[in-house]
């Protein structure tokens, strides 16, 4: 893999589709279809999760298969903030940010002492353990989960509306991706993927490895919590399914489906996921089945992900 | 007390013997063919369905469990030509999106022939009640399962360390090049290992089916243990699966049944009870990120 390279249409072509984004509300309900307006931001949320892993993924290539931990996280905090009295957004979800930010610390302070395999397992053997503690924690709800009382207020301004929550998960989206798209492109981001090509030699160069790995770690969780504690105003719980393992394996899909490496390899992939998803249950009790063969085909046939089949977004001169 | 920790060790030595027959598949597959398969927790569940439902139609377990081991042994040959040949090159992100994808098509598959509930197997009668072992009463049919996984952990050490075939597969797994240029059929051989892998997982999943439910996503639970194993016993060893393994086995075992006691000991009950069956369940997975820690290559590296 060489250094990302967005294409030169890809800025214009991420404006045309936020303007879509932005009347995607307004349209549903104009057409009486309100009800994918509740999809549409669950859409956009794992997009943000998906995003935010393939920071670590694409751009670091370190393959975690924990970030439903950090998602997780950030659910669970957004509802024990709104059991301790605080409604508002602006404090809680840069509070789940923080907490998923911290405890991604943790996890990659001992993970990225390990590499390939072993860093997918260890860091779903972390993910289980926050899975496990979740489950047996009585006082957060324990199986069953820790339920919201209504959403919360953003600034002030109720997220009550399935528009105003739509609203908010697009701004929490459209901040994540220019921060990311900033960032591959600085020399944060070239560092990391020159290290995912070629660690040895970053390390000769005097570069502080671990330290950048961790930085990146670190963000990609904060995304995820964010994300996560999105969820928990959309669904009204933050349950212990969202740090079941299958969680992390669905977000690695995305991604995977979308393009590891490239910018909005996430977003689509999110899309692209949810979308089938959507179709397949109203066409087969069994959809499961055709999910898992498109997904083989996918592997077979479209192994660099939907991403890559639109033209090269990525440098491939070898100069 | 005794009693309780005596009898907990040996359901851990029968746990601990019924995930190595995963483990040794696992990391085999893993170990030698560098391949990660996420489904293979799905073979497990494929198996003991079979088991399951050639034993209500023969009425014999012993049947059932011969024939639902053949059954998912033709399931694996299937899988290794048509789609796992097609992995091995591929990267890892490949394989794991591969194999969740089966995970989900075995998951609704299972669902759409036999229904969402979970399916009855009994033991055979003649190990049905208890036998006394000095001067306790432990089920017979735990005896059994112990003594199978005692057997089959003996033949597979004598197949791996001691026969032709598996210094072939050990051969292989260091230098797939020169293994093939020496003349052996390193293709034929992967597919030989990958479809007694499916049968073990077979074996284990009809042996435990009397014990647990047979039902939709118990191989999920039971993949990320034999991970668990195979981490902790560094991938591709045969030796560290079973080590691994009953370390798994035991610790998790005698964790869920002692740690409420012990905590209720020295905490206030309020905090035991919450904290007891949480610290239960990750008692494993932060032996994992200690073992992991000091290391990183597992307890016994196959390719030091």
């Amino acid at each position: 893999m060489a250094l990302y390279r967005a294409a030169p249409w890809q800025k214009p072509l991420s404006l045309a589709l936020l303007l879509a984004a932005l009347a995607v509300p307004t349209v549903l309900t104009a057409l009486d279809q309100a009800f994918y307006i509740g999809f549409a931001t669950r859409v956009l949320i794992f997009a943000l999760a998906a995003s935010s892993l393939n920071l670590v993924l694409g751009f670091g290539g370190m393959v975690s298969l924990g970030h439903a931990a950090f998602l997780g996280a950030g659910a669970y905090v957004a509802a024990i903030c709104q059991q301790a009295g605080i409604n508002e957004a602006l404090i809680a979800f840069p509070l789940a940010m923080g907490v998923a930010g911290l405890f991604a610390l943790v996890v990659g302070a001992v993970s990225l002492r390990t590499r390939g395999v072993y860093f997918i397992m260890i860091t779903l053997a972390f993910a289980q353990m926050a899975y496990y503690l979740f489950v047996s924690a009585r006082s957060w709800g324990g199986d069953d989960g820790l339920p919201l009382n209504g959403r919360m207020t953003l600034g002030g301004l109720p997220l009550a509306s399935d528009d105003a929550l739509f609203y908010a998960a697009l701004l929490a989206l459209v901040a994540a991706m220019a921060l990311f798209g900033r960032l591959v492109d600085a020399r944060f981001g070239r560092v990391l993927q020159a290290i995912r090509e070629n660690e040895t030699r970053m390390e000769a160069l005097g570069y502080l490895v671990f330290r950048f790995r961790l930085v990146a770690f670190v963000l990609s969780g904060m995304g995820a919590g964010l994300a996560g504690a999105l969820l928990a105003n959309l669904t009204g719980l933050a349950s212990p399914n969202l740090l079941q393992w299958t969680q992390s394996g669905t977000l690695l899909v995305m991604v995977i489906i979308g393009g590891v490496g490239y910018l909005y390899g996430g977003v689509v992939g999110a899309v692209v996921l949810l979308m089938l998803e959507e179709m397949l249950v109203g066409f087969t009790a069994h959809w499961h089945i055709v999910l898992g063969l498109l997904l083989l085909a996918v592997v077979l046939f479209a192994p660099r992900g939907v991403a890559a089949l639109f033209g090269p977004t990525r440098g491939n001169d070898h100069g | 007390m005794l009693q309780l920790i005596l009898e907990q060790t040996l359901n851990g030595l029968q746990f601990g013997l019924m995930l190595f027959l995963l483990a040794a598949g696992l990391t085999l597959v893993f170990g030698i063919m560098d391949c990660i398969n996420l489904a293979h927790g799905s073979l497990y569940m494929v198996g003991a369905y079979f088991v399951a439902a050639a034993t209500q139609a023969a009425d014999s377990f012993w049947i059932g469990l011969g024939v639902g081991v053949a059954g998912a042994a033709v399931l694996g040959l299937v899988l290794e030509l048509t789609l796992f040949r097609r992995l091995y090159q591929r990267d890892h992100l490949s394989q794991v999106l591969a194999t969740f994808a089966l995970i989900l098509i075995a998951n609704e598959a299972v669902r759409a022939i036999w229904g969402p509930a979970a399916l009855l197997l009994n033991p055979p009668e003649a190990l049905a009640g208890p036998v006394e072992i000095g001067g306790f009463f432990y089920p017979a049919y735990r005896l059994l399962i112990i003594a199978v996984g005692m057997a089959v952990a003996l033949l597979l050490y004598l197949l791996v360390a001691r026969s032709r075939v598996g210094m072939w597969v050990r051969a292989g797994a260091a230098n797939r090049e020169i293994t093939e240029s020496l003349g052996i059929n390193v293709r034929a051989l992967f597919t030989a290992v990958f479809v007694f892998g499916a049968a073990l997982c077979a074996l284990a999943g009809g042996l435990l089916g009397p014990l647990l439910a047979v039902q939709v996503g118990m191989g999920e639970s039971v993949l990320i243990l034999a991970f668990v194993v195979i981490i902790i016993g560094g991938i591709g060893s045969i030796r560290g699966a079973l080590v691994g393994s009953l370390i798994v086995g035991t610790v998790d075992t005698l964790g869920r049944a002692l740690l409420p006691t012990l905590l209720r000991a020295l905490l206030p009950a309020d905090a035991a009870s919450t904290l007891g069956p949480a610290l239960a369940s990750i008692l494993i997975y932060l032996l994992m990120a200690a073992i992991l820690f000091f290391k990183p290559q597992g307890l016994f590296p196959a390719r030091a």
